[in-house]
């Protein structure tokens, strides 16, 4: 029973294409893949309109306000009405703007972002795109959104704009790092980049109690944390948002458009959220697998949704907790903290594996990363040297 | 089914590659050698080399590109700017050309039927880098490694 749950999507699936049974393959094939994009969209999209008016109201929470309470139950409707709103908004284009370029920017970021939820497996057998390197394909097609931000602020043609994604460039190149090097320990360890691989090497239990997911090793743990810090940059989140600090410059590569391709930008930065926290799920949280062997009767996708949801929430919770970082604090935490203790993760992971993957290899790899921690916080007190401030500007 | 993929996918290819040859505006240019870029991926995704694919969308996309638009952006005051007909290089591509055709036509390789090859996994990339290839590997990191270096360098402050 537990079972026909569990994979009631990929049974139905099924039940639709026996329908093109006889018909030439390629018909079949394309078939399947429409039938995934269409649920992909269907899901996300519907995620992203209620995830975009739970933020408000959690937010509201935190801020001890009422949040969106007007449309609909609990102002549940909220997202159909700025839809609505977004739709029939005047789009304006401004008149020294590279037409093209400026209406190509949110087309591929939100093209780009939508592409990389296509390797995540959602639930047992339920991954849209089987793929042989499948961390690869996400980083790989994430690393066209850079390009996007470049081509809507050099399109605009406004100093906001160009400064914005000059911003949001520096940063996601700089973060990207930390975030690869940090799923390097997993593909080590599982020895493929297919995200179904690495979702099965985390299943069953330590002592028929504790799963056996990444997380709870000390390069996994840490590895994750570093991996979901560099996600809250490359989606551009609180405390990370300099790329449009609204103080500074206005709403940085976004500044000149308005109406459905703000809609767009904004839809694509949510998107991204989802694609980094379903793969640092898969990563580190175990994928689909249950936490306890009893609650295994519980399909697998509502395992995999709880965990991204949860990581959700956090992403709001941080954005309800902490104020905006400063653009050379940032960088310098990416370069001189993040990356030597992304290293740091790959090390130990070897050590771990080495060390016999028990508790001895636990203890060893603890220790690895302990000893860097503690000479990388010496190394970089700057407690010591606090004088006047220096200004430097761009020559 | 793969043929008409083959073909839609070439006529993309270059299409992309001529406009990046020939559009007017720099950066356009530049955009549309990025799109070309992404159609020869798809090309190696079609052969089920989908580890070169990849890497070609990861390297070219994701740096090579935006550091040709960088570079135009930060050097050019003339963007806009018309830039005239350029015989040399119409004659190098002409000789790139020939030279191309020439050797392809001379191969006897296009009637023979290809043999069948084991799928190029990830996992035999991997193995052939770390086993055979493992020199030729490490001196391409140390060179990458003393790239970053010297470009440091380049851009660090002079004390004063």
């Amino acid at each position: 029973m537990s079972k026909s749950i569990d994979q009631v999507f990929v049974n139905a699936k099924q039940w639709l294409l026996s329908w093109l049974a006889g018909s030439p393959d390629w018909v079949i094939q394309v078939a399947s893949i429409l039938i995934n994009v269409f649920m992909l969209l269907a899901v996300f999209l519907t995620l992203f309109a209620l995830i975009s008016v739970l933020e408000r109201k959690i937010l509201a929470r935190m801020q001890n306000r009422y949040g969106p309470n007007r449309v609909g139950p609990f102002g549940l409707f909220q997202p159909i009405a700025d839809g609505i709103k977004m739709l029939i908004k005047e789009d304006i284009v401004p008149a020294r703007a590279d037409k093209i370029v400026h209406f190509l920017a949110p087309v591929l970021i939100a093209a780009v972002a939508i592409l990389t939820l296509a390797v995540i497996p959602y639930g047992r057998n339920m991954t849209p795109f089987t793929i042989d390197g499948g961390i690869l394909f996400f980083f790989a097609v994430g690393s066209a959104t850079e390009l996007a931000v470049f081509m809507a602020g050099w399109a605009s043609n406004n100093k906001f704009s160009m400064l914005g994604a000059m911003r949001a460039i520096a940063q996601m190149f700089s973060y990207e790092l930390p975030l690869i090097i940090t799923v390097l320990p997993v593909v080590m360890v599982v020895g493929s980049l297919m995200p179904d691989r690495i979702v099965s090497a985390q299943a069953g239990y330590t002592f028929g109690l504790v799963p056996r997911w990444f997380v709870f090793t000390p390069w996994g743990g840490v590895a994750f944390i570093l991996f979901f810090v560099s996600g809250l940059v490359e989606s551009n989140r609180t405390p990370f948002d300099v790329p449009e600090g609204e103080s500074e410059i206005v709403a940085g590569h976004m500044t000149e458009y308005s109406g459905f391709k703000y809609a767009t930008f904004f839809m694509a930065e949510y998107i991204g959220m989802f694609a980094v926290s379903g793969l640092s799920a898969t990563l580190f949280l175990g994928g689909w697998h249950a936490p306890v062997r009893v609650l295994e009767i519980v399909p697998s996708y509502v395992w995999f949704f709880l965990k991204l949801s949860g990581l959700l929430f956090v992403y709001i919770w941080i954005r309800g907790t902490l104020p905006r970082t400063r653009i050379d604090q940032m960088m310098n935490f990416a370069w001189k903290f993040m990356l030597p203790m992304a290293f740091t993760c790959v090390i130990a992971a070897a050590v771990w594996h080495y060390a016999g993957r028990g508790l001895r290899g636990w203890l060893w790899s603890l220790f690895v990363i302990v000893m860097v921690y503690s000479a990388l916080s010496i190394l970089l007190d700057t407690r010591r040297k606090f004088g006047p401030r220096v200004y430097r500007f761009a020559e | 089914m793969s043929n008409a993929a083959f073909v839609i996918i070439a006529i993309f290819t270059l299409a992309a590659a001529l406009a990046a040859a020939t559009l007017r505006k720099l950066m356009h240019a530049a955009l549309s050698f990025a799109v070309a870029l992404v159609g020869l991926a798809a090309l190696f995704f079609l052969l089920g080399a989908e580890f070169v694919g990849l890497a070609l969308v990861f390297i070219y996309i994701g740096a090579v590109a935006v550091l040709i638009v960088f570079t135009i952006l930060l050097t050019r005051r003339d963007v806009g700017k018309d830039r005239g007909f350029n015989w040399a290089g119409v004659l190098i591509a002409l000789a790139v050309f020939c030279g191309l055709t020439w050797s392809i036509l001379k191969t006897q390789s296009l009637s023979i039927v290809a043999p069948h090859i084991r799928a190029l996994t990830v996992k035999r990339i991997g193995e052939a880098l770390m086993t055979g290839y493992v020199w030729p590997l490490q001196c391409v990191g140390l060179l990458l490694t003393a790239a970053l270096i010297g470009a440091l360098i380049l851009v660090m402050e002079e004390k004063r």
